[in-house]
């Protein structure tokens, strides 16, 4: 039976260490709204995701109740969208017109976010997809919880250089038509590549096509708890540092899985995945970034900061899988700047670069997340950060992504503030050399020889 | 059988577990197990109880206890057992 100890570990991991259900996100296909009248279209999908999600937030808080568990976030995920609308879109203004149904009833379910105001365009664009991602700056502009993703790459297909010219430009578009919010849009817009089906964490979810109509996929987290127990080990070697990293994401798992499974059963819709992700917040104590400090680095950034998170994110993997019957998304640690205490630390004391969080998004789960730069970079360096970051997720075959903010009318040295979930970012300096002439160049570049396991 | 964990933690005090045990048998909750310990001048206590027989819905229960912890100045939560059952045993 369980013992008085293990009730209190659980509990302090709550109370003290900040564990919590990150994201219960229902996922949802609008496959079957798909009509050739925009006006239908639109009434179908508010009618789908309406009747699939009015109870997913009392579930939540039902849930958060019976075992005394944060459940922070109650999400929507949707096909993308270029595939639905597709029929009925004959212009950038008919997809802003879906962008502000997603909005309305992801209002009146009261979900924070929906994500799949998506494009899937790894190898090439059509006429749907080119219009969903031309609308996409009015489309963040006029609404507040629509998340827009574009997939541009993946080790099977190679790189679409022209999704990630236009992507350059389509973000600098977003920062402007959001500059009266600090370029907020662009904190809702993710560019992929190899981009998972069954993702829980925004911005990027989006309800893959080879998922069933409805599904729960579950994200948890618990940096913090993870830092608490490295306290303990101090000065101990990496077999001990890495056994501890693994029975603690066990445990952190274990209660994503069960509130997947609970989850699941209170609102009869099929279980997916947990994303075991080590996810942080700006609250003090929810820090991937003082888990690589507790490892031994002063800050991150510091030589040794890529090795430190590649034993992080392995670490996590391995003591996560064992906990969950299916483990998907993202899992692993996540590295954004402005919603991590630590690394905007790191970033103030001069000790992370641009640069060396690209060399780092080789080991950790996704990429260059929530980094602002200054609002006058051009849309070509922009594209050119895009193609290094796509370059890495296909030659490795992992999941990499760039989140990129750049704040008009701020500049390096300035600091953006976004609020809540999303926290505060110093603007980071950018290299100012041009790649104007490999953008230009347009195509796409072939997928690795390591792509062909037929 | 469905069962639930109920902690108190607090600055010890007269009579916490009087208060609590009388709420409990006025809403026809069953105690299974008890334990007490006290750490730093802390009062921890844990109590299995059987939930099955009361009317009572969970919400409402946790949000009671949770006043009646106030009014003790304790804290009293409440929580299914699966989440320590599930984080603790394989």
């Amino acid at each position: 039976m369980i013992n008085i100890f293990e009730v209190a570990e659980t509990n302090e991991m709550i109370e003290k260490e900040n564990l919590d259900v990150r994201t219960i996100t229902l996922g949802i296909s609008l496959l079957d709204c798909i009509d050739a009248d925009l006006k239908l279209l639109n009434e179908k999908i508010y009618q789908k995701i309406y009747g699939a999600a009015k109870d997913l937030v009392a579930t939540g808080e039902y849930i958060s109740a019976e075992y005394g568990i944060p459940v922070v976030n109650k999400r929507i995920s949707v096909t993308p969208i270029a595939l639905v609308g597709g029929a009925a879109c004959k212009s950038p203004e008919d997809f802003v017109s879906v962008a502000r149904t997603l909005d309305k009833v992801a209002h009146e379910v009261g979900v924070n976010f929906i994500g799949g105001y998506s494009a899937l365009v790894s190898k090439g664009m059509t006429a749907a997809d080119e219009m969903l991602i031309r609308s996409i700056p009015k489309a963040l502009s006029v609404t507040e919880r629509v998340c827009s993703s574009v997939n541009v790459g993946s080790t099977k297909t190679g790189i679409n250089m022209d999704a990630v010219k236009l992507m350059g430009e389509v973000i600098l578009q977003t920062a402007r038509a959001t500059a009266d919010r600090d370029s907020l849009g662009c904190a809702k817009l993710v560019v992929f590549c190899n981009a998972p089906d069954d993702n829980p964490f925004m911005a990027g979810a989006f309800h893959g096509v080879t998922e069933a109509d409805k599904i729960i996929n579950v994200g948890v987290s618990g940096p913090g708890v993870v830092k608490t127990a490295l306290e303990k080990v101090r000065g101990e070697n990496f077999e001990v540092l890495c056994e501890t990293i693994k029975k603690t994401a066990f445990k952190v798992t274990r209660v994503g899985q069960l509130v997947a499974k609970e989850a699941s059963k209170i609102m009869g819709v099929p279980f997916g995945i947990v994303d075991l992700s080590l996810a942080p917040t700006p609250a003090v104590g929810d820090s991937v970034a003082e888990i690589l400090c507790e490892i031994g680095l002063e800050h991150a950034g510091a030589p040794g900061t890529t090795a430190a998170l590649a034993l992080l994110n392995d670490q996590v993997k391995k003591g996560g899988v064992m906990a969950s019957s299916y483990v998907g998304g993202l899992s692993g640690a996540f590295i954004p700047v402005s919603e991590d205490q630590g690394m905007i630390d790191a970033v103030t004391a001069g000790a992370l670069t641009l640069e060396k969080l690209e060399a780092m998004t080789c080991v950790c789960s996704v990429g260059l997340d929530m980094i602002a730069i200054p609002g006058d970079t051009k849309e070509s360096t922009v594209s050119g950060i895009i193609a290094d970051e796509m370059a890495i997720g296909m030659v490795n075959q992992k999941t990499t992504a760039v989140r990129l903010i750049p704040v008009i009318g701020k500049g390096v040295g300035e600091t953006v503030e976004f609020g809540g979930l999303l926290g505060y970012a110093p603007i980071m300096p950018v290299n100012g050399f041009s790649c104007d002439a490999f953008i230009a160049r347009g195509g796409r570049i072939p997928a690795p020889i390591h792509s062909f396991k037929n | 059988m469905k069962k639930t964990i109920i902690t108190v933690v607090g600055k010890d005090t007269v009579g916490i577990i009087a208060r609590v045990c009388t709420y409990l048998a006025d809403n026809g909750i069953n105690i299974l197990d008890i334990s007490q310990t006290i750490v730093q001048d802390y009062f921890n206590m844990m109590m299995i109880v059987d939930t099955n027989r009361t009317s009572k819905d969970f919400k409402d229960m946790v949000r009671e206890l949770d006043e009646l912890g106030e009014s003790i100045g304790v804290i009293i939560k409440c929580q299914k057992e699966e989440i320590f059952d599930q984080m603790h045993r394989i």
